[in-house]
């Protein structure tokens, strides 16, 4: 790069990390944003002012006040609790079906990508087979035959993403598998195995943070759509989809608070995770490493 | 024409559509000629005896067929207009006579009825159109049934105009069951002329081309967006209507649907949420009305144990919240059925049961059953109402959980509803709507408490009330033995509390620019009677 | 030339799998989605014999094995069955709504590009500055919402409070007719007639749901544009251009965009798919006649036929696109060959 302050005076794992993170403060306050809604997640249950369950009829749609920071739902229930509440559950969503898929997809594409042959062309029709499926409508039809439960939604949201890593990395791999410095390791002694994994998946990961990133963000989108029609969570279990889902009916009706602040609070979070992408990206770029 | 003219035309008499500010001069919606309805369902066939139309679709076989014999008007207490379940009116049939044994029953057709084509409408049409839907099987033949029509041979065509109906048992249902929107008269010829030998009866056809004689036809179908009728000008069925032409649009996001006719785009809202209703009724005209023998349902199952116990039924109907459901879920809109007196003494149905909000009572009720420390249940909602359900049961379960029953709500996809809840009868806990066509006490018995009946989802089962019923139904309502049998009915299930009564819930119908609403047991918007502006 | 006629056969052949994947797959989800239809379809007031009757009609009494049979021998016949929702020939209702469903993903797509990558260009061009910044932020907010929030409030903001948008009522105003059909897409059927007019009605209905959709594919785009040009300007042929003294718009658009463009390609696949799938919700709120909410619609109501045929017809279109992806990465970068090694 062109840049005169050259990273190559830091050296080391941690202070390339504090050197990206200070370089673009945009990174850094992503980060900040990931760990305010990690402790939201972690301690948000214990803080909160009201019971997220607890309906209260006579109080019901109250617009924004000082008792209600976010105003009550259509049962009386403080917004601004249920929406703290809910972030343990819509990360916990995110997280671990972004972790099955990423791991899942890594390893197939890699192995496809690497080995290529028949086991290749069997992924790649897999792969396929799942790509042709509208991918929200896959997860619906999953959702709606295995049953309306986190797990399943979570199931649903990870498999319709695999190909996206698959398909990353295989093509990354598939470039680098004859390049230069693969068969130089290859040559020295290591495994087929060592090599892929320390040589030449390191190369995939830049992309497939960008799509980590991206998916953390469609995870809880995918979970709020397949809420909008029908498909969320059961209630009353506090979620940011379906409070969206079901507050978007209250807009037109001037009751905006109800759908505005968990749709904030969604957003908050889609957009923390969209743009650590960059961060992460930059710092497990090998390139920026050297 | 040309498409420009059409257009043009088109244009000025949709002007609301274009020219906002033209929506609030008057003389401008009076002299409207075309209404815009939008509505949340979608209309899947122009045939209601198809298998697999749905109940959007039932509006086509009301507005676009005639039957022999119709429902009058009334006005209701309130001031809203609805049909009339006493008083049968003219429709194709110009009289009628009712042998003194009622089991045969002439009718002669009006001597000028004719199709849209311009044929004469003949008591053969009528046959072949009745044949039908005791043929068809699924829900015409079943709804038939219900007014002991049951085969080809009970319907005879004497001559050109005069067509006989014989019953195997006299029933005060059967001349209200031919009003009812299935016994549709058919133009047969075209009919039979599409027919084929794996379609005798013009399935295939009839589903997208409508042959009858009603006030409208229907100029276009956009199958899944939109339908329109026009009127036909020949119509001899009844008054002609004011409205030339109705455009009905399907729109299947409510919050849309509020904003169109709020702004005054469109110029009725059919089955709007109560919510809305309640919010829109001081700037447009709403209208409400309570629906006839429905009733919003909590119905506990009496395959499930603790349920099996009458003193934690009356723990739970004392538990209910029914003023703040009433509040959240209804949004006030319809009428109340709880707190009512113990005596029984009228025949009025749906009634106010005599149970209210009390949990010292539930306690102690509980506290006599055999599950003093509560139990666990599992309250099953439809996802196709989670409007009114899903508040409900929250509010249900929370109101359960301090009297120690520990609910858990599950919401179950609308497919897989009426097999678990109704064919299965397999919910423990569960919030049912039915609401019964025929507006008697014993119709809706019949449905939802006799043993084993479609709608009797909570398994109940009471020889009492089986005998009861079995003896009411077909019984005239002024037969003197009719009120004490229907009161002793009222008695047993206010006692074993199968179903325990949350509301009866409303229709509402928001109208910006027109006016002439009626309700209708059907629940569809009958547009014949509608006009561009006074109420 | 002439060896490449082999590959896309080659390729061609391969997707056969992958359509009796899809058939197979799609078959067995319909199957197992809650519900029975015949219970559904016999009505309100159905009686066990009712259903029975239903159920014996709709061919839903035969074993599984039987019913899939006869699925696969109507499909040989390019018979995707009736679906019992709507009461017509699946083919009839797919081939009605698609083009509704296409005109609006590829205009949001359009849209998107022609927002998106300019700013993933400009974004990696001036790396790390405030424009870089303002594009992650802008680009990142649009990806944020969900479709169906973002549909709402722009119906909210621009057709109820401002009055800007026409009534959110699908395709045309209820004062126009349809354009005689060519293909199926308002937008250039207007045209091919020469009727503005309508060509502008179309227009007004298409637009919000249009940049709904479009708001949320900038990020994907916009992202994967600036990744990739970030990856092909740090590369080594690049420098050498430089160093070889090639002019830097030279060097932008002849080299780094061009390599650029294979991430980007194989994203605007991903995107166009997802989008399709993300159709649903926003044919929902905007009251599109799309194949979207005829999926939703059958999905719920267990219409087998409808899902199925659904579910194939999308799965042709995406074998298709994903060939197109595959031929276009071999003319973009020659490092990678059809032929597995």
């Amino acid at each position: 790069m062109s840049s005169p302050a050259s990273p190559s005076a830091a050296s080391g794992q941690v202070a390339h990390i504090v050197y990206v993170l200070r370089e673009n403060p945009v990174t850094a306050l992503s980060f900040a944003l990931f760990g305010f809604i990690v402790l939201s997640a972690l301690i948000g249950p214990y803080v909160v002012p009201y019971d997220p369950l607890a309906t209260n009829s006579a109080r019901a749609l109250e617009a924004p006040s000082a008792a209600h920071w976010f105003g009550t739902d259509q049962l009386g229930r403080d917004v601004f609790s249920r929406v703290i509440v809910a972030t343990r559950l819509d990360l916990t969503i995110s997280v671990a079906a972004v972790a099955i898929s990423f791991v899942i997809g890594a390893f197939l594409g890699a192995v496809a990508g690497y080995w290529g042959g028949w086991i290749d062309a069997l992924l790649n029709r897999i792969l396929d087979t799942i790509m042709a499926f509208p991918l929200f409508i896959l997860a619906m039809g999953i959702v709606a035959a295995l049953g309306n439960s986190v797990e399943n939604i979570i199931y649903a949201t990870a498999i319709i993403n695999i190909p996206f890593y698959a398909r990353v990395v295989r093509a990354e791999v598939n470039i680098r598998r004859e390049a230069g410095f693969a068969l130089a390791a290859r040559l020295a002694g290591n495994s087929h195995a060592r090599v892929l994994a320390f040589h030449i998946f390191p190369n995939a990961l830049p992309p497939m943070m960008v799509q980590v990133s991206l998916n953390m963000g469609w995870a809880i989108l995918n979970a709020a759509g397949l809420s909008f029609i029908g498909l969320g969570v059961r209630p009353p279990t506090p979620e940011w989809g379906i409070m969206v889902a079901e507050g978007a009916n209250f807009i037109v009706s001037g009751h905006w608070w109800i759908a505005l602040f968990p749709g904030l609070w969604l957003m908050l979070a889609v957009f923390t995770f969209n743009l650590m992408g960059d961060g992460l990206r930059d710092i497990v770029d090998p390139r920026r490493r050297t | 024409m040309s498409s420009l003219d059409r257009r043009a035309f088109l244009a000025s008499a949709a002007s609301a559509g274009i020219l906002p500010f033209l929506r609030i001069l008057p003389a401008e919606a009076q002299a409207r000629d075309t209404l815009v309805t939008v509505f949340g369902q979608t209309i899947n066939s122009l045939d209601l005896h198809r298998v697999g139309t749905n109940r959007a679709s039932y509006q086509v076989a009301i507005n676009c067929y005639d039957r022999l014999v119709g429902f009058g008007a009334k006005q209701l207490p309130t001031g809203e207009m609805s049909y009339d379940y006493d008083t049968i009116v003219p429709e194709l049939a110009e009289s009628w006579t009712i042998s003194d044994d009622g089991l045969t029953i002439t009718f002669k057709l009006k001597p000028d009825a004719t199709f849209w084509d311009g044929t004469k409408v003949t008591a053969e049409d009528v046959k072949w159109s009745f044949d039908r839907a005791v043929l068809a099987g699924g829900f015409p033949t079943t709804q038939m049934r219900a007014g002991g029509f049951f085969r080809p041979d009970q319907f005879e065509a004497i001559d050109e105009e005069t067509f006989v109906v014989r019953l195997d048992y006299p029933s005060k249902l059967s001349l209200p069951n031919l009003a009812v929107p299935v016994p549709f008269i058919i133009n047969s010829k075209v009919a039979k002329a599409n027919a084929t030998g794996d379609d005798p009866w013009a399935m295939e056809y009839l589903h997208m081309n409508p042959a009858g004689s009603g006030a409208y036809k229907v100029a276009r179908w956009d199958q899944g967006q939109q339908l329109v009728y026009e009127r036909n000008d020949a119509w001899v069925g009844g008054e002609l209507p004011a409205i030339r032409r109705v455009i009905v649009r399907e729109v299947p996001s409510a919050a849309t649907r509020r904003a169109l006719v709020e702004r005054g785009d469109v110029q009725i809202s059919m089955d709007i949420p109560d919510r809305d209703a309640a919010e829109l009724a001081d700037r447009l005209t709403v209208h409400s009305t309570p629906i006839e023998n429905c009733m919003h349902c909590l119905c506990l199952n009496s395959k499930f144990g603790p349920f099996q116990d009458a003193n934690v039924r009356k723990a739970v109907a004392y538990a209910v919240p029914y003023e703040a459901i009433f509040e959240s879920a209804a949004y006030g809109r319809g009428a109340k059925l709880w707190g009512g007196p113990e005596e029984i003494d009228d025949i009025a149905w749906p009634r106010p049961f005599p149970y209210d909000t009390n949990l010292d009572t539930a306690r102690d009720y509980l506290a006599q059953s055999g599950y003093p420390d509560g139990f666990e249940v599992t309250l099953s909602i439809s996802l196709d109402l989670v409007d009114w359900m899903e508040p409900t049961a929250l509010l249900i379960q929370e109101a359960l959980g301090r009297i120690g029953i520990t609910v858990t709500v599950d919401r179950i996809p609308g497919a897989n509803w009426r097999t678990v809840a109704l064919v299965d009868k397999s919910l423990d806990l569960h919030l049912e709507n039915f609401g019964g066509w025929l507006n008697t006490p014993c119709y809706y018995f019949f449905w939802a408490y006799q043993k084993d009946r479609l709608f009797n989802s909570s398994a109940y089962e009471s020889e009492a009330v089986h005998e009861l019923t079995e003896r009411t139904l077909h019984m005239a309502m002024d037969d003197p033995e009719y009120a004490p049998l229907i009161k002793e009915m009222f008695a047993h299930v206010i006692e074993d509390l199968p179903r325990i009564p949350l509301y009866q819930p409303a229709l509402n119908v928001a109208m910006n620019g027109a006016g002439g609403y009626e309700f209708w047991f059907h629940r569809q918007l009958d547009v014949r009677p509608l006009n561009g502006g006074e109420a | 030339m002439a060896g490449r006629g082999h590959p896309v056969l080659w390729r061609l052949a391969q997707t056969i799998p992958v359509i009796a994947g899809v058939v197979v797959i799609s078959f067995i989800l319909t199957r197992a989605l809650p519900g029975d239809p015949a219970v559904q379809f016999a009505g309100l007031a159905a009686t066990p014999e009712s259903i029975a009757q239903v159920r014996e009609a709709l061919g839903l009494d035969k074993p599984l094995i039987q019913q899939f049979l006869i699925y696969c021998g109507a499909l040989l016949q390019g018979d995707l069955g009736r679906s019992v929702v709507t009461g017509q020939p699946v083919v009839t209702d797919l081939a009605m709504r698609l083009p509704a469903s296409l005109e609006l993903t590829l205009t949001a797509l359009l849209l998107a590009c022609l927002v998106a990558i300019p700013l993933g260009l400009l974004a990696a061009v001036h790396q790390g500055s405030w424009i870089d910044q303002l594009c992650r932020v802008v680009v990142t907010a649009g990806v944020s919402l969900p479709t169906f929030f973002t549909g709402i409030l722009l119906i909210y903001v621009f057709y109820y409070l401002l009055g800007w948008a026409p009534s959110p009522l699908g395709r045309l105003d209820f004062i126009y007719f349809d354009p005689p059909r060519v293909t199926g897409f308002h937008l250039i059927d207007t045209l091919i007639d020469g009727d503005t007019e309508t060509f502008f009605g179309a227009l007004r209905q298409i637009a919000l749901p249009a940049i709904t959709l479009a708001l949320f594919t900038l990020a994907p785009i916009a992202r994967m544009t600036r990744a990739a040009m970030l990856g092909a300007l740090s590369s080594d042929y690049i420098r050498t251009a430089r160093a070889a003294g090639l002019s830097p718009s030279k060097v932008l658009f002849g080299y780094a965009f061009r390599n650029a463009l294979l991430p980007v390609v194989t994203t605007l696949g991903m995107v166009f798919s997802f989008v399709l799938g993300a159709n649903v919700l926003v044919e929902k709120v905007f009251a599109w006649p799309g194949i979207g909410s005829y999926a939703v619609e059958a999905l719920v109501q267990s219409d087998y036929a409808a899902v199925q045929g659904f579910v194939l017809a999308m799965a042709l279109l995406f074998v298709l696109l994903n060939l197109l992806i595959d031929l276009s990465y071999a003319l973009i970068d020659p490092r990678i060959g059809f032929s597995a090694k």
